[in-house]
């Protein structure tokens, strides 16, 4: 007999006859629903990412181009690696960027380790939407946006559609039918990578990137 | 070498070493520390003030305990179930998943991989199952090289040590003496105790493995069946790391982690930030359904389940110790228990230290070797006021005590049953059932004791090593009450 | 019922109207231990208006075997004591921890026996911790008689866990008009005694009484005033310990069992000290 067998064996015969009945998550989540309107619940988002550093740009659906070409230069980004083939991705024209060589991913992640570990100043994503409670980003990695554009460069531009924001993790699971299929790899991500191993002290850039900026699309209404 | 381990360093030695006896010395030596009690006091005070901060709204903290209280439970009620569905669904996804019936069978299996793929360098994301199996210790012994990522991790490996606490790594380590070991350990860094600094050079040295290493290893927080899903849960973006760049990903956990729908890992997750560190939320939450696809560009191309069972097994054949398998390992139990903060994590000796160590390592070590730990508690319920799953861990601590202290039987409940029995205490015991249950034994024995108060012995059993004797009253209560009328 | 030992959300319980009689269960402690506690609980009680029955049998609820690990004892000593309530009243007890085990723990012990389970669920139905009595059923309001003072207050961790009434100690010095409450640094801790505990594990015992103890004189407070006899000895005689070792005659942090307290405040005669 396998281990697998015998554990799992063992465990059929010392489990409850019945299982026990599926637990109500709407009687925690409904009654604390919250009728907020969009500018609110970016509102939200913000004060809750910006508490982890993040930063938060408000842009136009057709201008927010223009606005990361804006942040790439303050920010001195030489070279930003991002997913050409998305409906983000089109709409980046490397002439509007100045001093910021806008490089599509090629290859798989073998042929472009070096570059991407050592010589990528930014990556930049779009996002799935984002979770107001928290002010957390959702991303769901592609094969035209691969994972470690969000990872590995020190910086990463995320464009988020405010019409995305959630209230919770809970709705954003339930709206989007996530238990039907996921993909490879889901990522909740809320502010720069981080730690707090040495005697509690917080430090930005742990192993991941050191800063997140997040630009926030039609977010009508909203404070800039 | 000395039987005594050192607890405040160079103990690299399996935890097996650690024996009763030695716990107790341990713990002597541990709280007769003054620094180690003034640095996990205020450690502890911070980890507290976060949490409670987490929850200013009294209902709906109560609401998500029972909420979270009662995902664990229906999922531990379906476990069998909920594991096949977890291995079918896994599989289907691509990942091949392996079972493991003891530390042993889990890291041969990942000896294995490792051989397979001529793996020289495993790059670890924090797993304390991994620590649970002393995973380190069996790769270094077969040539190949382990190494922690995770900042907390990776400064306990370099000294030499073993995790403190299960959240929080090195929580005993000043960043004085972390600026000395990295000064020492690490070639070419200058000393500096500026955390940003010394993070930074963390982050120089562990990037270069992430690029190259061979293979990477993950524990998991939760595994969701009905997806074939593994979350993680981290604040580094080193289990990104390990999950994404080496061509391998080994994940292990112990079996039951799992739940059935990805939403119930909503509330738990909330709960887990919350009452550990006391943030709203972790900076990633990662959610691993497959190995790389065909066209994705990243990814691991093989991805692993270990899946071990370790002593669980037996804590779920009974309805009661079944319970300690409700923890999220949130470590709240341990920011709050006045016992670990005042003898820290490494007295303990167990994988697991502190309210959580003491239910759940007597399962995974039997009792012959930790007997005693139930009983370094007082029984004040801080562990279980705050546990978010609302594990009942003073009682399971009294009936772990029971478990250790009654007579050997047959078909026992646990490995090692009986193995605390003294005849002295259960005749100790006896004796003070048959004074105490009938009420003339009982009016005998107490008006002995105060009519023979001057005979109160002035040095009492430990008692009296902070104190002054205790002394019958010279009449009790029931004889005064008696005059009176 | 399950103990709720685990949560801070207490279930609200629901109190009788002041009955005419209540039973005293002193608890081995007391009767032993620190009588005069128990004497002016019963004063306190009696001043109300409220006969208190004694009952002889009583010896101990068990507590001491049940948390020790030795349940087929407790269960023994529990049993002795289920007859000693024959009428409807309330079951009075000056201590939070044995308040506890009758309230939660009894019910557990006798779990395969459906008999005495209803008659351990029947009696736990009806078992008040002193303090909560006192504020909830009796509506203990006295006119404080005494100099002003500032005093401290520990709760048992079994009566703040087990029978949620720490704020009600607070709730009857608040009663009390010349008493100020000095807070004390890590309140809800510890005191380190945990019954066999403080005999098997006495390092770390002491480690936490000489903090609690540390805590409880830098309100700088004039007495320690609690409602559980064991944190009372334990405390105070840790105090002691201290007080000797310095060499200094007078007591730097007395204590007394709240009973005493609000009794001697409101102009009661408490019992002789033994
Ligand atoms: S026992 Fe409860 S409090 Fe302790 S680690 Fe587990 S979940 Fe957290």
């Amino acid at each position: 007999m396998s281990s697998r067998d015998r554990i799992l064996a063992r465990l059929r015969t010392s489990r409850p006859a019945q299982p026990l009945p599926l637990p109500e998550l709407d009687a925690h989540y409904a009654p604390r629903a919250r009728n907020e309107s969009t500018p609110e619940r970016v509102a939200r988002f913000r004060t809750g990412i910006e508490n982890f550093h993040a930063e938060v740009h408000l842009a136009g659906e057709g201008d927010w181009p223009a606005v990361l070409a804006r942040l790439c230069a303050e920010k001195g980004v030489g070279s930003l690696m991002y997913g050409a083939d998305t409906v983000a991705g089109r709409k980046l024209d490397p002439a509007a960027f100045a001093g910021t060589v806008l490089r599509p991913w090629a290859g798989s992640i073998e042929d472009i380790k070096a570059d991407l570990f050592h010589r990528t100043d930014a990556g930049f994503t779009q996002t799935l939407g984002a979770i107001a409670e928290t002010g957390t980003l959702i991303l769901w990695p592609s094969e035209a946006e691969p994972r470690t554009l969000s990872l590995v460069p020190p910086i990463h531009f995320a464009l988020l559609d405010a019409r995305n924001i959630h209230a919770t993790f809970y709705d954003a699971i339930r709206a989007g039918h996530w238990a039907d299929g996921l993909p490879t790899n889901a990522l909740l991500i809320t502010g720069p990578s981080k730690t707090a191993d040495i005697q509690q002290t917080l430090a930005y850039g742990a192993h991941g990137p050191k800063e997140l900026i997040v630009i926030v699309i039609n977010a009508e209404g909203a404070v800039q | 070498m000395s039987a005594q381990p050192n607890i405040r360093g160079g103990d690299t030695r399996p935890i097996a070493f650690v024996s009763a006896q030695a716990l107790r010395e341990r713990m002597h030596e541990a709280v007769n520390d003054p620094h180690l009690r003034t640095s996990f006091r205020g450690a502890m005070d911070f980890l507290m003030a976060k949490r409670a901060a987490q929850f200013p709204d009294e209902s709906e903290l109560a609401s998500l305990r029972t909420q979270s209280e009662g995902i664990r439970q229906y999922s531990l009620s379906k476990l069998p179930e909920l594991l096949e569905q977890l291995e079918a669904n896994l599989t289907r996804n691509g990942v091949q998943v392996h079972w493991a019936a003891d530390p042993d069978e889990a890291n041969a299996i990942m000896l294995g991989i490792a051989r397979r793929h001529s793996a020289k360098t495993i790059v670890k994301g924090k797993s304390m199952v991994s620590e649970e199996i002393e995973f380190n210790h069996a790769m270094e012994a077969a040539g190949v090289e382990a190494l922690e990522s995770d900042m907390g991790e990776y400064i306990v490996q370099l000294a030499g040590e073993k995790p403190s606490h299960i959240i929080m790594p090195a929580i005993h380590k000043t960043k004085e003496q972390i600026a000395r070991l990295f000064a020492d350990k690490v070639p070419g860094v200058d000393y500096t105790d500026n955390v940003d600094a010394l993070i930074q050079i963390g982050r120089q040295v562990l990037r270069e493995k992430f690029e190259h290493a061979d293979i990477g290893l993950s524990g998991v927080n939760f595994a969701v069946a009905e997806t074939g899903t593994l979350c993680l849960v981290e604040n580094e973006g080193n289990g990104r790391m390990c999950t994404t760049v080496p061509r391998v990903h080994m994940a292990i956990t112990g079996i039951e982690k799992v739940v059935e729908k990805l939403e119930h890992v909503a509330p738990l997750f909330s709960i887990l930030t919350r009452s550990a560190t006391g943030q709203a939320v972790t900076t990633y939450f990662n959610m691993i359904s497959g190995p790389r696809k065909p066209d994705e560009k990243d990814g691991p191309e093989e991805v692993h389940l270990i899946l071990l069972d370790n002593g669980r097994s037996q804590a779920y054949a009974d309805e009661q110790l079944r319970k300690t398998l409700q923890c999220i390992r949130c470590g709240a139990c341990m920011n709050h228990c006045p016992v670990y903060t005042r003898i820290g994590g490494h007295a303990y000796g167990t994988t697991y230290p502190g309210p959580i160590g003491k239910i759940v390592s007597p399962h995974m070590m039997g009792l012959a070797q930790t007997h005693l730990l139930p009983t370094v508690s007082t029984l004040c319920g801080a562990c279980g006021e705050v546990c978010p799953v609302k594990i009942p861990i003073p009682e399971l601590l009294v009936r772990l005590r029971g478990e250790a202290q009654s007579a050997p039987h047959a078909n026992p409940a646990m490995v090692g049953q009986g193995a605390g029995y003294s005849a002295l205490a259960s005749f100790v015991w006896r004796t003070w059932a048959r004074i105490y249950a009938r009420p003339a034994n009982y009016r005998l024995f107490s008006w002995l004791a105060s009519r023979f108060r001057m005979f109160a012995p002035s040095r009492q059993s430990g008692w009296t090593a902070a104190r002054t004797p205790l002394k019958p009253a010279p009449r009790r209560l029931r004889d005064r009450v008696r005059d009176r009328r | 019922m399950s103990s709720p030992s685990n949560g801070p959300a207490l279930p609200a319980r629901t109190y009788p109207k002041r009955p005419a009689a209540v039973y005293f269960y002193a608890t081995c402690l007391v009767d032993l231990f620190v009588p005069e506690a128990g004497m002016d609980a019963i004063t306190l009680l009696e001043r109300e208006g409220i006969r208190v029955i004694f009952p002889e049998g009583q010896s101990c609820c068990g507590q001491p075997a049940f948390s020790s690990g030795f349940p087929d004892e407790a269960r023994k000593v529990a049993a002795s004591q289920l007859d000693l309530f024959p009428e409807d009243y309330p079951i009075v007890v000056p201590s939070g921890s044995c308040a506890g085990m009758i309230r939660w723990h009894w019910e557990k012990i006798f779990a395969d026996d459906p008999t005495l389970h209803a008659r351990a669920a029947a009696v736990a139905a009806r078992t008040f911790e002193l303090a909560e009595f006192l504020l909830h059923v009796v509506g203990f309001q006295r006119r404080d008689e005494g100099e002003p003072i500032a005093v401290t207050l520990h709760t048992s961790c079994s009566a703040r866990r087990e029978m949620g009434t720490h704020l009600v100690g607070r709730e009857l010095l608040a009663r009390l008009g010349n008493v100020t409450l000095a807070h004390h640094d890590h309140e809800s801790e510890c005191c380190g005694f945990g019954g066999s505990f403080s005999l098997k594990h006495p390092d770390i015992s002491t480690a936490m009484v000489s903090d609690k103890v540390a805590a409880l004189k830098a309100t700088g407070a004039r007495e320690v005033v609690t409602a559980d006899c064991g944190c009372l000895l334990n405390i105070t005689k840790r105090a002691e310990k201290e007080d000797l070792d310095a060499g200094r005659a007078q007591p730097s942090l007395p204590g007394e069992h709240l009973a005493t307290f609000l009794l001697r405040r409101t102009g009661g005669q408490v019992a002789e000290r033994s």
